[in-house]
């Protein structure tokens, strides 16, 4: 019989030490995703630092250039009202993560670890250019969301790493995420969007989520719409119904989704297409 | 669920000898401390209250954070007691529906329950009242649809909730908490 290292840490630096020093340590943050591996006996950690005393981690910063998320800020966090002015979609999506109870617990930085492709708040994330920051033994570094997920529940994530924050550009305009599932709570994403319009830079931006394995941009549906949207029309910003149906065709084609147990390919491609022009249209309606 | 492992039972001791075992450690449960001894690391708080501290009111269902029936407050927050690590409630506050209980905190809570029939078969009740507990001290003349999203992480599978909600609003009533609606017990619905 061995007796199991559990650290403690109420500081980031603790907690970096304390995984270093603990060979095969797992961080465990609000343990939504972890506790039910375990449960299911899918996990076994042999030592665990455990994060919810590190108070740094759940700060957040609005600055008029930049939001700064802590990784340890929860979904009920998420709602503050200073962080959800300046991300709404972050606010929005934040709502429909399973429960209350899920919702006082689960973390943004365990989100990004478990790298779901339905993960709720990667497509804002995605569609921000979010970069997140890690702190190891060797320092800090900044990585984009693209190189720290990966894959399928796949991150470039080291064992020693622990997320610190992540950073998103403030873009001036509205924002919407959309999300289907079979039921309004406790849900799991058939498809997601998000969809960020920039009312300075006329630009458009668009990550989808639950149709690819990692959260994926519609690059060509941006492109078409910022081109399609008369910026300077009277009473605001402005799309032709020919341009809001081709900007929904591209979205479903920057798709690459799969059918499992929650969905098929065919009605993920659908469905992803109509809430991004749903959000969309949301946002030109909100910018008037 | 898992693929080959059958369930430990509630995420205890596994059977295997190699499971982790970790040192005592002390937990504050309804204003008491507790001590630990002899368990191992994984084990989920839920397990920890029913099978070690004698508290067995947090139901345990669904292992998954789904249904709601082992909701506890740690340091005020509502959660699933599934989903905590025993280790992880150290030094903090952890109420179960024992301890609100015993205070007479929920005791219009259950009679309303009981009164309205929003008690059935009874194992998500302790789960309700907890959740309950908490949206009420903090939102207590909550309208239906905050109501409604403040239960939406409670599984009952008899009552069809509309009695439950029923009984909400009868405590709403008897505690002079204006909802918003203004509607009284029995109306609307
Ligand atoms: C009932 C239920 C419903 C759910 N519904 C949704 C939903 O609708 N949408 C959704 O997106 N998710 C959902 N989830 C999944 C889960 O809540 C989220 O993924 C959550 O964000 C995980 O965060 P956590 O703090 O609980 O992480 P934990 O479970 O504590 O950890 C998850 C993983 O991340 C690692 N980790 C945690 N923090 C850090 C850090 N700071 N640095 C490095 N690694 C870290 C851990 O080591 C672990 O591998 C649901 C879960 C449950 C139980």
């Amino acid at each position: 019989m061995r007796v199991a290292r559990v650290a403690l840490p109420t500081t980031v630096d603790e907690a970096v030490v304390a995984l270093r020093d603990a060979p095969g340590a797992q961080l465990l943050a609000g343990g939504t995703d972890f506790c039910v591996e375990v449960n299911f006996g899918l996990r076994r950690p042999p030592a665990v630092v455990a994060l919810r005393r590190v108070r740094e981690l759940r700060r957040h910063a609005v600055t008029p250039e930049t939001v700064v998320i802590g990784a340890g800020t929860t979904y009920a966090d998420m709602g503050d009202p200073g962080l959800s002015s300046a991300l709404p979609a972050l606010a929005a999506a934040a709502r429909t993560v399973g429960s209350p109870q899920v919702r006082n617990a689960g973390t943004l930085g365990g989100n990004v670890a478990t790298a779901s492709p339905a993960g709720d708040t990667l497509p804002l994330l995605a569609a921000l250019d979010a970069r997140v920051v890690l702190r190891g033994p060797s320092g800090e570094r900044t990585a984009s969301l693209g190189e720290v997920v990966t894959g399928v529940k796949t991150t470039s994530i080291g064992p020693d790493e622990v997320v610190v924050e992540v950073v998103v550009d403030r873009r001036p305009g509205p924002q919407q995420f959309v999300k289907v599932g079979t039921r309004n709570a406790m849900v799991i994403a058939i498809a997601s969007a998000a969809v960020v319009v920039d009312v300075e830079a006329h630009e458009v931006r668009v990550a989808l989520g639950s149709v690819a394995p990692v959260p994926v941009r519609a690059t060509a549906a941006e492109v078409h719409i910022a081109d399609a949207i008369d910026w300077r029309a009277a009473g605001g910003p402005r799309a032709s119904e020919g341009a809001l149906a081709r900007f929904g065709e591209l979205v479903a084609g920057a798709a690459s989704p799969i059918t499992d147990h929650r969905s098929t390919a065919e009605y993920r491609r659908l469905a992803v297409g109509v809430i991004a022009r749903r959000a969309l249209e949301r946002c030109v309606a909100r910018a008037a | 669920m898992p693929p080959e492992e059958p369930l430990t039972g509630s995420a205890g001791p596994a059977d295997t000898p190699a499971y982790e075992r970790v040192e005592p450690y002390e937990l504050v449960v309804n204003g008491t401390r507790m001590t630990v001894e002899d368990a191992w690391l994984g084990e989920s708080l839920l397990f920890v209250l029913r099978e070690r501290l004698g508290l067995p009111g947090a139901k345990n269902a669904c292992e998954q954070g789904e249904c709601g029936s082992c909701s506890v407050l740690l340091d005020d927050v509502v959660v699933c007691a599934c989903l905590v690590l025993g280790v992880d409630a150290v030094g903090s506050r952890v109420e179960t529906v024992e301890g609100l209980t015993a205070s007479g905190e929920v005791a219009d809570i259950q009679a309303a329950l009981v009164e309205a029939g929003g008690v059935q078969c009874g194992f998500c009740t302790p789960g309700f009242v907890v959740a309950l507990h908490d949206l009420l001290r903090r939102a207590p003349s909550a309208d239906d649809m905050t109501v409604r999203e403040a239960l939406s992480g409670n599984l009952c599978r008899c009552t069809g909730y509309g009695r439950i909600l029923e009984a909400v609003r009868a405590v709403q009533w008897q505690r002079g908490a204006g909802v918003s609606t203004g509607e009284g017990p029995g109306d609307g619905a």
